[in-house]
């Protein structure tokens, strides 16, 4: 609960000179020279087109990639330095397609890091519970059904239950909301938006569409060929003079002939 | 003699042939997945061994079977005359479906379970008993299923060698060109396979996840 009480300016996270190339070959940099500290509490979403290396970023968090140079920091201490398996636990991660194990039951899925981290079962049982409604699914309904027995959208509401199981500090999401239909998306985007906000967490948002980068981002980090090129929040955002920025804005634009 | 008659004249004949044949269809079956499947799950992780392996092993499938127990029999400790020949001939023959579908098996499974088991903080160990292995169970049982089928075919060959089982009624029918003695040993040999096919399906089907 310490670094709760901290003050929001404390970094969760920090990206020092960060450089990650594939075999290491300087050549082919995937992310190149990446500086950034992401505050306690604070959502920052990774925007960028493909291939612009914001899923990379976001694996440097959870050392599922090293970096080739520089240092990755959570809470104050690099992650090479620490045990892959605890610092990995103490972080939620949501995908795309949520990545649920299909032989698991909903709630078998839910209770993985406590069950891991070998919990009471009835301290996990009372903890699943609480989670699947949180998320907005029954749990008489849902706990025993497998994964393929959900829609997509509550496959993904699963993913994030299952991410906050522990309660980690940090939440890892890419495109979480990427897979689905766009009517569902907005649903499962708005629920989540306040469900963030009352989570009070330090939220890592990959995606590469602009509006979702507004509804969800404290700040927002632009990347373009693996580089950082434009970092504020999203008021600011968008009168930034980049071109990449102006690419972004002008996909927010509204066909012409459709009038509202 | 009508193949009938034979049958029930040796019936009893007949039924330690089959029991023998079991025998050394469930001792092979026993070393090959115990060699198989352990196999299977190290080249997953070790590419030059993975090649290496997956070689030897079709290698010893394309070896007709009479030739391998042929060979078998001048090398020592696991040759000579008899059973022991047999069974390291049915293991070699058995190892590459089962190797071959343990790989498969634990290689196919959607590479986003795998991310988020290790981004959840499973050890690799872990990923391979609570996600891997338990995925892949209905392919590496396949690949078993097809390997007992084949073992129970092939196993009819080692009586050439003095291994004993329905093999032996084969080749004396074949010496005595009768058909009523081929079928006495080539009819059960069928039934053997059908019903391991069977069984062993209804148990893959069962466990099936997805």
């Amino acid at each position: 609960m310490n670094e709760r009480l901290a003050g929001p300016s404390d970094a969760a996270i920090e990206f020092r000179g960060v450089s990650y190339h594939i075999n290491d070959i300087p050549g082919r940099a995937i992310v190149s020279n990446v500086s950034l500290t992401i505050s306690r509490g604070e959502t920052l979403v990774l925007l960028g087109r493909s291939g612009s290396g914001k899923t990379t970023l976001l694996k440097l968090i959870n050392r599922m990639l090293v970096p080739s140079e520089g240092q990755v920091l959570v809470e104050g201490r690099s992650t090479t330095e620490v045990d892959p398996i605890r610092l990995r636990r103490g972080i939620g991660y949501v995908i795309q397609e949520a990545g649920l194990f299909p032989h698991f039951t909903i709630a078998e899925n839910v209770a993985l890091v406590p069950t891991l981290e070998k919990w009471p079962s009835a301290r996990i049982a009372s903890r699943v519970e609480e989670l699947l409604h949180l998320v907005g699914l029954e749990p008489a309904e849902f706990s025993s059904r497998r994964p393929r027995e959900l829609s997509g959208g509550q496959r993904q509401r699963v993913g994030v239950a299952r991410a906050l199981a522990a309660d980690p500090p940090i939440l890892l999401m890419d495109e979480p909301f990427g897979a689905l239909d766009p009517v569902t998306r907005a649903e499962l985007q708005r629920e989540f938006s306040a469900l963030a906000r009352r989570l009070n967490k330090t939220i890592v948002f990959v995606t590469h569409e602009i509006r979702e980068a507004l509804q969800f981002a404290s700040r927002i980090a632009l990347l373009h060929g693996g580089r950082l090129v434009a970092l504020a929040p999203p008021q600011d955002f968008l009168r930034l003079d980049h071109s990449e920025v102006h690419a972004f804005t002008a996909s927010l634009a509204i066909p012409s002939g459709v009038s509202e | 003699m009508t193949p009938w008659n034979f049958f029930l004249t040796h019936r009893s004949e007949i039924l330690s042939a089959t029991l023998d044949h079991l025998t050394l269809v469930l001792i092979a079956m026993a070393f090959a997945i115990t060699i198989a499947v352990p196999l299977g799950m190290l080249i997953v992780e070790h590419r030059h061994l993975r090649a290496f392996a997956l070689g030897i092993a079709s290698v010893f499938q394309t070896i007709p079977s009479l030739a391998l127990f042929g060979f078998l029999i001048p090398i020592p400790f696991v040759g000579g005359i008899g059973r022991r020949t047999a069974i390291v001939a049915l293991v070699l023959y058995a190892l590459l479906p089962i190797l071959r579908n343990t790989y498969v098996g634990l290689t196919s499974i959607d590479p986003a379970i795998l991310d988020a088991a290790k981004a959840m903080g499973m050890t690799a160990t872990q990923i391979l008993l609570r996600v891997r292995l338990p995925l892949a169970l209905s392919i590496i049982l396949a690949g078993i299923r097809t390997a007992t089928v084949i073992t129970i075919g092939v196993a009819t060959i080692a009586a050439a060698i003095g291994a004993g089982g329905l093999g032996t009624f084969i080749f004396r029918g074949v010496a005595m060109v009768s058909d009523a003695v081929i079928l006495a040993g080539a009819i059960p040999a069928a039934l053997l396979a059908l019903l391991a096919d069977l069984l062993l399906g209804l148990v893959e089907r069962r466990i099936k996840v997805i």
